[in-house]
């Protein structure tokens, strides 16, 4: 499992309802369901990994963020979780507030804009980034709105949304952001991940 | 066929049923038949529902029309369902022609065919009489109900009579209130075969209407892609058009064949009941409005499926299930199954269908043998 699923399993815990939005083939869903317990329900929109995910007795949907939230009550998850997705929506705003609606707290993971590599790509090639994290072309990415883990923050800062973690990876290396490092490891992870509520 | 139908597996029900319509049933007949052994725990067990024109021998040969099961793709040693493992049941629903309770069986109190006298019955009156099937059976829990179309409205209707009795629960391409757009097809169906002067008629059977009916239907069960790839406007005799009113596309020519085939096995009356069943059938209605209360309860795992080319329950009428189910925070799973054989999906080789329904009953199970040995 990968270090980012590490990091999200060791914040929830044990016998508690989670909704993995966007769960791709089910990682995380299987560990936090097979080693915690946990009673775990997913979201996903591509066909073949929702039915994945059922072969193996998971309980996912197939189905689309931007619109399939709506119908699940409010706080009826003591966890949501979206890891690195929240770019690729239409309106990321929106999906949020939904997450925070259902969710009685939400584990967001955002690819990190801010990465020295994607600025110097930018900078000294004046082209599109294109990283390990990154991998697409500007014309056929499916993140339409990168930002950096600063730009999280004063997002979440703006919309009086609570900060309850926030961590960061940094060459597989977790480590935690606070108020004296962000400008710091804005320039040096890879990944931000936060809890938020 | 009188004589064969005798000799067919049947459990008489010496309880009275209440059925919807406010009539009373006693001593009445449930044909079924079971494929597969039941276990020592007695946790093996699937009921399957079967849909409209369908009936208990949902695999093998069926002994009375000498036809394979209609469900012979998903239900056998080895395949999706397997009855190298599990223990299916499948019965005749109420209202049916093949052995249960119906307007083809004889009114005890007249010694006449039912036909039309026939209490009318609802998709709940089935559920309930296969019920007594597994009390009969002494099955206190069955691994899953599953079941497509109409079955898959039973499936509904199961879980919300008997929230405890099913680990997992599959409606396949069904919808949890019938459609104006359903309803009217049967209408259309249910008009052709009472327009056929022979449906009055003491001895004989209205074949016109009814084969006209199962044309009406089988169009409404492919999907247009499905009709373009098989026939498109391919003609018949190679040569070219007759100028008449004879079968000169392929098409009519197979609707024609399935209506022919279609009366040999099937009773009209039954036809009219149980489409007035599925008319009749509003999940929704029934607990005031609100769906999800009829799943409030449940703790079955439950496995949506619906597919990309039925129009006849698109895969819109299956989210409502889902989301009723999430919004009462029941646990289920959805997917849509690409396929361009429309509603027919379910019944056909559709591979990527039937191993989804073939994993997610086998991880159940293992759920079920891991929580007995903790």
């Amino acid at each position: 499992m990968k270090k980012e699923f590490e990091v999200i399993s060791k914040i929830i815990e044990n016998n508690k309802r989670v909704l993995d939005v966007g769960c791709g083939d089910g990682t995380l869903m299987e560990y936090l369901k097979n080693n915690q317990q946990n009673d775990v329900r997913g979201l996903e929109p591509q066909k073949n990994l929702a039915q994945k995910c059922i072969s193996k007795g998971l309980s996912v949907i197939e189905g689309d963020a931007e619109k399939d939230l709506l119908q699940f009550p409010k706080k009826s998850f003591d966890y949501v979780v979206l890891s690195q997705t929240l770019q690729a929506f239409f309106e990321p705003e929106k999906v949020l507030d939904q997450l925070l609606r259902i969710g009685k707290q939400t584990i967001v993971s955002i690819p990190n804009f801010g990465y020295w590599k994607v600025r110097l790509h930018l900078l000294f090639k004046g082209t599109m980034p294109v990283t390990k994290n990154l991998p697409n072309e500007w014309y056929n990415t499916p993140n339409l709105h990168m930002c950096t883990i600063k730009d999280f923050v004063n997002f979440c800062n703006k919309k009086n949304i609570k900060i309850g973690k926030s961590m960061c990876l940094t060459n597989e290396k977790i480590s935690e952001i606070n108020k004296g490092n962000i400008g710091y490891k804005n320039v040096f992870s890879q990944l931000g991940i936060f809890l938020i509520e | 066929m009188s004589e064969e139908i005798k000799n067919i597996k049947k459990l008489i029900v010496n309880q009275a049923l209440e059925l919807d319509c406010g009539k009373i049933i006693k001593n009445f007949p449930v044909a079924y038949e079971t494929y597969g052994t039941l276990n020592k725990n007695k946790d093996n067990a699937i009921l399957a529902f079967h849909a409209l024109t369908g009936d208990q021998f949902c695999t093998n040969i069926n002994p009375i029309t000498k036809r394979e099961g209609w469900w012979k793709f998903a239900v056998g040693p080895g395949k999706a369902i397997d009855t190298n493992k599990y223990f299916v049941i499948c019965a005749n629903v109420l209202g049916g022609c093949m052995g249960s309770y119906g307007p083809k069986e004889i009114n005890p109190e007249t010694n006449k065919l039912f036909r039309t006298t026939f209490p009318v019955i609802t998709i709940r009156d089935m559920v309930k009489a296969q019920k007594y099937l597994l009390d009969y059976l002494n099955i206190k829990k069955l691994l899953s109900v599953v079941g497509g179309s109409m079955g898959g409205m039973q499936v509904l209707q199961f879980a919300a009579l008997y929230p405890n009795l099913a680990h997992s629960a599959i409606p396949i391409a069904c919808s949890a209130s019938h459609s104006a757009q359903n309803i009217a097809l049967n209408e259309l169906g249910r008009q052709a075969i009472m327009a056929d002067p022979n449906w009055k008629k003491e001895n004989s059977s209205p074949d016109k209407g009814l084969a006209v009916a199962r044309m009406a239907a089988h169009i409404t069960y492919l999907s247009k892609k499905g009709l373009e790839e098989k026939f498109g406007r391919k003609l018949q005799d190679k040569g070219s058009l007759k100028f008449s009113f004879d079968a000169d596309f392929q098409i009519e020519s197979y609707l024609r064949y399935q209506g022919a085939t279609f009366v040999d096995r099937f009773d009209a009356n039954s036809y009219l009941y149980i489409t007035r069943a599925m008319d009749y059938f509003d999940l929704e209605k029934q607990f005031k409005g609100n769906l999800s209360h009829a799943f409030r309860d449940n703790k079955s795992k439950f496995c949506v499926i619906s597919f990309s080319s039925d129009w006849l329950y698109p895969t819109i009428e299956n989210k409502e299930i889902v989301i009723a189910l999430n919004a009462c925070g029941a646990n289920v799973g959805f997917v849509e199954i690409n396929s361009d054989k429309g509603h027919d999906s379910f019944l056909l080789n559709v591979p990527e269908f039937l191993r989804t329904i073939s994993e997610f009953i086998s991880s159940t199970h293992n759920e079920i043998k891991n929580e007995k040995r903790i």
